[in-house]
């Protein structure tokens, strides 16, 4: 019985945390990038300084005509939104905050959320085919084009920084942690998060999605909640993308006072990953699709090999 | 040649100078904006200086304001004399969605009847209510600020000038004689009260 109980608790946790934590970026993007472009952001909503824009925002999305292009695959169009979305839901569950905090222990975590994440991008996928439309389809092929492209070394590094700890269990990995990391796998970091950035369709790799170019990409036909699913998807993402770069190769909950603050060194050093993320989409322009392509199959590829050789040698020789 | 990556690196120098900065935003319906005296937000009317002379209906290029009167006479002001006629107005009104703030016929009334005042906030739902007659533009006279002071070294304005020379020539007939009532139409400074007939 009580097994039970800590399923369903460790559910809501984790559930809880898919919910408020997108949104905390969500309201972070909205204020620190009209700040950097000197605009002040969303106001009124809730009162003090629009902290409730995103609720507002939810609420409107609610309210609006759920439409299916009638010339749409019906089925396949109605489950995208789910395709993108549950999988950063399931990894985040395999995120550990510190040494005891974590909604499910799982021996290979690291393989474990890398394979999940790119279920993610299945969902984009379905949703530029489905739809029946030339702009989603054209988003949904450079989709599959940025995934073939930069899960390469996304891969690459995650495996440089499971084989420097020995172990693919996210914990153990964190764990084993030091503040030579910090230099040892800095190239291996910045691929990884840059790559984990590309595989958002984040800016500056937003190209499925560029409005100049195709409208919204594969979620041009979207309206109402499955599109709001998608949106929450991207930042659920960006929260998923923080906590990895946190957890592997800044040390998680290493800091000051471990044992009592680890989990709150965790969630700050993800908070500090996700402004980065914010701060790169307001700072650069969109790449184009063939910068893009060369950009990892020129550069981040290269250095991921480059990092693995170091980490190899480093594993070797200590 | 610059070094590589140097571009990104001022690109997100950049933000980040301008986050930790006041933001320009300004919050229009909660703090209201402070418009120079000068700014052509809506044109107001001073009904006792307006003649009837129609100069500005005439000079409008968009020929939105509308002047109805009609003439009065008085009686002779001493016995055996002729009788005045003067014009009185009846409706003087602006069609401010034909307005376009030229300024022209602020520039053309000889008597300081019309007046810039920096008051914006005048929209109508219906196009058609934005004709305001004279009661609404007499109202906004309460909103001209007054002209800006003129710079340190530039010369006095005219109005000034008369005032002091007749001011001086006060000063020296009462030294001699008695002080007399003179006739207020060379001393106003005031727009009010110029030249009428």
């Amino acid at each position: 019985m009580t097994d039970w109980w800590n399923l369903l608790a460790r559910t809501a946790a984790v559930l809880g945390a898919f919910l408020v934590l997108p949104l905390l970026v969500g309201q972070t993007e909205h204020k620190a990038m009209a700040h950097m472009q000197s605009r002040v952001g969303p106001m009124y909503a809730g009162g003090f300084h629009g902290w409730a824009q995103l609720i507002a925002d939810g609420v409107k999305f609610v309210q609006k005509e759920d439409v299916v292009p009638a010339a749409a695959d019906a089925a396949v169009f109605r489950l995208a939104p789910a395709v993108a979305l549950v999988p950063y839901l399931v990894v985040l569950a395999v995120i550990p905050l510190s040494p005891h905090v974590a909604a499910a222990w799982l021996d290979p975590s690291l393989f474990f959320a890398l394979a999940v994440m790119s279920v993610g991008v299945v969902g984009s996928l379905m949703a530029g085919w489905a739809s029946a439309n030339k702009f989603s389809l054209l988003g949904g092929l450079r989709v599959a084009a940025q995934l073939l492209a930069y899960e390469l070394p996304l891969v690459l590094c995650a495996v440089s920084a499971a084989m420097a700890a020995g172990s693919i269990s996210l914990a153990d990995i964190a764990a084993a942690w030091n503040p030579w990391w910090l230099l040892w796998q800095l190239p291996g970091m910045v691929v990884f998060f840059i790559a984990g950035l590309a595989e958002l369709h984040r800016p500056p790799f937003d190209m499925p999605v560029a409005d100049a170019e195709i409208i919204f990409g594969p979620y041009t036909e979207y309206t109402g909640i499955r599109f709001a699913l998608f949106l929450l998807a991207e930042y659920a993402g960006i929260v998923v993308l923080a906590a990895l770069t946190a957890v592997l190769f800044l040390g998680g909950w290493h800091g000051p006072w471990p044992d009592q603050l680890g989990w709150l060194w965790t969630l700050a050093k993800a908070g500090a990953c996700a402004f980065v993320v914010i701060w790169v989409r307001v700072a650069f322009p969109r790449l184009r699709e063939d910068q893009l392509q060369r950009l990892a199959w020129v550069w981040l590829v290269p250095v991921a090999l480059l990092q693995l050789c170091v980490t190899t040698a480093g594993v070797l020789l200590t | 040649m610059r070094a590589f990556g140097s571009g990104l690196l001022t690109g997100l120098k950049v933000t980040l100078r301008a986050m930790t900065r006041r933001a320009v935003t300004a919050h229009y319906p909660d703090s209201l904006p402070e418009l120079p005296p000068r700014s052509r937000g809506v044109i107001a009317l001073m009904e006792e200086n307006c003649t009837v002379c129609m100069l500005c209906a005439r000079e409008c290029p968009s020929w939105c304001i509308y002047i109805d009167s009609h003439k009065e006479t008085a009686p002779a002001a001493s016995p055996g004399g002729r009788e005045r006629s003067h014009n009185m107005l009846d409706r003087f009104a602006i069609d401010f969605s034909l307005c376009m703030y030229c300024s022209i016929c602020i520039e053309a009334c000889p008597f300081d009847a019309l007046y810039w005042t920096p008051e914006f906030e005048y929209s109508e739902y219906d196009i058609r209510d934005l004709v305001h007659e004279k009661d609404r533009l007499q109202e906004w006279m309460w909103t001209v600020p007054p002209p800006p002071a003129p710079d340190p070294s530039a010369e006095p304005p005219k109005e000034v000038v008369v005032a002091e020379r007749a001011a001086a020539a006060l000063r020296s007939d009462s030294q001699t004689a008695p002080p007399t009532p003179v006739s207020d139409s060379s001393v106003s400074d005031s727009p009010a009260g110029e030249e009428r007939q």
